[in-house]
């Protein structure tokens, strides 16, 4: 049967070409591969392969001609024996180019980045022990690995030398070298490892000796973790945890004090918390290794010694897309995440002694974020104060003041402020860090200036 | 510079060859390939396929000759020259190719694209986008073989441009390291998109590659179905055995250009017509079959077949409905 060669597009953009060349003549031979001819785009010359057998039975296009729209007849194809017809009568397909229907945008699409499902109330888990985070964290993966033995603990120093900042402590001893596993310094290439196990359905939990070494492995975060899911169309979920230290430590410089909170937030398919006290530590590590999303765990090495109250209920788990409210108060809202908690709450105490109630909310999770919890305290206190120590460009305070923009703009009182980590790397002399990091006085002041 | 047909293929392996059957299932499956690109070409110039589109077309002999040495349950992981790896995983043309076009019945629901496609029913892992990442990904696949206890190998397909990424030397000394049953198949097709293997590798045999991590490693001529198949049996028998990883560089060759858009202006046609003259892995195994009595009327069938099958999968690709617009948001994170 016969059949009409048609003017290729040979790129993503061509919309048209010149034929250039004929390489093959009328009544030529034509084996599938063989090139037909040369078309000049805008980009370059490229060649035209036959992708059937046949004899060149008619050139409808002559060579030189300008301007030869994609998917034009430039030739008709024949079977040996074949008498050339005049013109083919090809059926068009019910879904060519044009003929198919264009998805419209959804009207009521959400432009902004997600707000939490609603969670239920948080439980009131009753009796509370004093821990610090590291317990706590090594408590909840402890719980976790003995809960489910598709869960493994993997990193740099995780198990014989128990840990680098001893989260791990005693857990090669408890679970052995098969599900506590010390990896070479290859954050790339076992992050990648890690996330193709996860891709099977292990749930692997990978600890970066601090986050700012997750850079090495970014790639497999985004592109590899959180895209599979969509990308194959629901088939492959990826069940696993990235978490370590994030943020300024103390007096280590530019490269070890980052915080990683936006840059992790960003992304759809990842899920990011951000926990500030031992409760926090234990109950979200929990529910982030129990999540089949990949999640991105943010923890605080200055915190780790902290101690905080953290319920001793063998089930205590804490949901994550929910921020808690720390204190409350009906003058401003000061949010916050992880260590800079700490900050709110101090600044929140300092004024109040000035007679202003602020009120304090602990994000815990910074994707999803839990819009509602935000935005129910602006309309109380009319005022927004962010504060974090990840820089301010394109920072979380950006976002969570970008949110109260478009869902409390009318109860605002002043315009939303934020307090941040100054905008340059992090110094090493104490003076300059102090300098470059959120102190309570910043916050105090940031409030004030919005009374 | 540039390559002559000679160097394509030909390592010399003399390994166990097929029966009749074998190869008759072999030449099937290789013609299935390439005339599926083929079709994939031609969507692609009518402009039903957009995007990047990469072919195998002439690369067949690899994925078939491994794949025969395989069994259920075994995991796959290549690039984004992957269609030749699904189908020869058992994944259907209609699904594959209706992927190519961004329908709602390609397999990643018109979602992922030509380079970005999964079957867990086939255990075929992607389709990744990112050079290199599937080496790495790859590992995983066969760490998870061995931290269930099975007998399960995993294959990781890369370039022989990706053979110069950081994270595959990481990924050889980790399979090394913790002795996992991972083949690491380079497809040495001689150029990661215009730059020849010898202008982007101070190691030209690929193969060693994996030496100073004791990862054996053999140079096979992947040209021939045969060749492929037999060291395949070997990486995967010393794989199977718990022996660690196992590296196998493929000698083949690309005909068509590196994706749709490929100026063609770093090789010359006469290096691609000598190795399509004399080296072609189908033609190949047409001969050996024709000599063992095969009837030019039995190939015909089966090519008649298989247009039948091709034709069908992108009739199905070309009047599937796109994805429904709420599609926009699904898959994005799984219910907690
Ligand atoms: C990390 C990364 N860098 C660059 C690219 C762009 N790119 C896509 S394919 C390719 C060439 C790869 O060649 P090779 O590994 O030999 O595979 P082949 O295309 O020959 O199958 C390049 C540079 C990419 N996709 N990912
Ligand atoms: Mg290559």
């Amino acid at each position: 049967m016969a059949t009409e060669i048609l003017m290729p597009a040979l790129s993503p953009t061509m919309t048209e070409g010149k034929l250039a060349r004929w390489l093959k003549k009328e009544g030529d031979a034509v084996n599938s591969g063989d090139v037909l001819a040369e078309i000049e785009t805008d980009k370059a010359t490229m060649e035209v392969e036959a992708i059937e057998e046949g004899i060149l039975g008619r050139i409808l296009t002559a060579e030189g001609t300008e301007g030869v729209a994609v998917n034009t007849p430039i030739a008709i194809l024949v079977e040996e024996g074949e008498a050339v017809p005049d013109n083919i009568d090809t059926p068009k397909s019910a879904a060519s180019a044009e003929a198919l229907p264009v998805a419209q945008p959804v009207a009521s699409a959400p432009v902004s980045a997600p707000v939490s499902a609603p969670v239920e109330e948080e439980k009131d888990w009753g009796e509370t022990q004093e821990i610090t985070v590291r317990e706590a964290l090594r408590d909840a993966l402890a719980a976790e690995l003995q809960r489910d033995p598709d869960v493994f603990l993997m990193g740099e120093e995780v198990a014989q030398y128990q840990g680098a900042y001893k989260i791990s402590q005693g857990l090669l001893q408890e679970f052995g070298e098969k599900r506590v596993i010390d990896m070479p310094i290859a954050e790339h290439g076992f992050t990648g490892m890690a996330v193709g196990a996860a891709l099977t359905g292990l749930k692997p939990v990978v600890e970066f000796m601090t986050m700012n070494f997750s850079m090495q492995a970014i790639d497999h975060i985004i592109n590899s973790a959180a895209k599979t899911l969509y990308m194959s169309g629901g088939q492959m979920g990826c069940p696993i945890v990235f978490r370590g230290p994030n943020g300024p430590a103390s007096r280590v410089g530019a490269q070890h004090s980052q915080c990683y909170g936006s840059w992790y937030a960003h992304v759809p398919g990842l899920k990011v918390v951000v926990p500030w006290s031992s409760a926090d530590a234990k109950g979200l590590l929990r529910a982030a290794i129990r999540d089949p999303n990949p999640v991105v765990v943010l923890e605080n090495e200055i915190l780790y010694g902290r101690k905080f109250p953290c319920p001793i209920d063998e089930d205590f788990i804490v949901p994550i897309g929910k921020a808690k409210i720390e204190r409350t108060g009906s003058d401003v809202t000061i949010v916050a995440f992880s260590i800079a908690v700490t900050t709110a709450l101090d600044a929140a105490a300092e004024l109040a002694k000035q007679g202003i109630e602020a009120e304090v909310i602990n994000l815990r999770s910074l994707r999803p974020l839990d819009t509602d919890t935000i935005v129910e305290s602006v309309k109380k206190t009319s005022r927004l104060v962010t504060v974090e120590e990840g820089w301010p460009f394109a920072g979380i305070g950006a976002e969570v003041a970008m949110q109260i923009i478009e869902h409390a703009f009318d109860w605002l009182d002043a315009p939303p402020a934020r307090v941040t980590g100054v905008d340059v790397p992090m110094p090493f002399a104490a003076n300059l860090e102090k300098l470059a990091l959120p102190q309570p006085e910043d916050v105090v002041k940031a409030a004030l200036g919005l009374m | 510079m540039g390559t002559n047909a000679k160097q394509v293929g030909k390592a010399g392996n003399n390994g166990p060859s097929l029966t009749r059957d074998q190869f008759l299932k072999a030449y099937y499956d290789m013609l299935l390939i390439r005339r599926f690109e083929e079709k994939a070409g031609q969507l692609y110039g009518m402009g039903l396929i957009g995007g990047f589109c990469h072919l195998y077309i002439g690369q067949e002999a690899v994925v078939v000759g491994i794949q025969m040495s395989l069994k259920d349950g075994d995991k796959l992981i290549t690039s984004y020259r992957d269609h030749g790896q699904m189908l020869v995983a058992g994944m259907t043309p209609r699904g594959v190719m209706a992927e190519l076009t961004g329908r709602s019945t390609g397999y990643s629901h018109g979602k992922g694209g030509s380079m970005h496609m999964f079957s867990r029913e086939k255990n075929f892992y992607g389709g990744h986008g990112i050079v290199g990442a599937q080496v790495s990904l790859g590992i995983g696949l066969a760490f998870a073989n061995k931290y269930r206890d099975t007998d399960e190998v995993s294959v990781a397909y890369f370039g022989d441009g990706a053979a110069n990424q950081g994270q595959v030397y990481e990924s050889f000394n980790l399979a090394a390291l913790l002795k996992l049953p991972c083949i690491f198949v380079i497809e040495n097709n001689r150029y990661g998109m215009g730059t020849a293997v010898e202008r982007a590798s101070a190691s030209h045999e690929l193969y060693k590659n994996g030496e100073p991590w004791g990862i054996p490693g053999k140079r096979v001529d992947g040209m021939d179905v045969a060749a492929v198949y037999a060291a395949a049996e070997e990486a995967v028998k010393h794989c199977r055995e718990g022996k660690g990883p196992y590296l196998l560089e493929m000698m083949t060759y690309r005909y068509r250009g590196h994706s749709m858009s490929d100026p063609a202006k770093y090789r010359t046609r006469d290096e691609v017509d000598e190795v399509r003259k004399t080296r072609d892995p189908i033609e190949h195994v047409k001969h050996i079959l024709l000599d063992s009595g095969v009837t030019e009327a039995e190939l015909k069938t089966m090519e008649t077949e298989i247009k039948g099958i091709v034709n069908d999968s992108a009739e199905f690709a070309q009047t599937s409905p796109e994805p429904d617009p709420a599609e926009l948001y699904t898959d994005v994170v799984l219910e907690a």
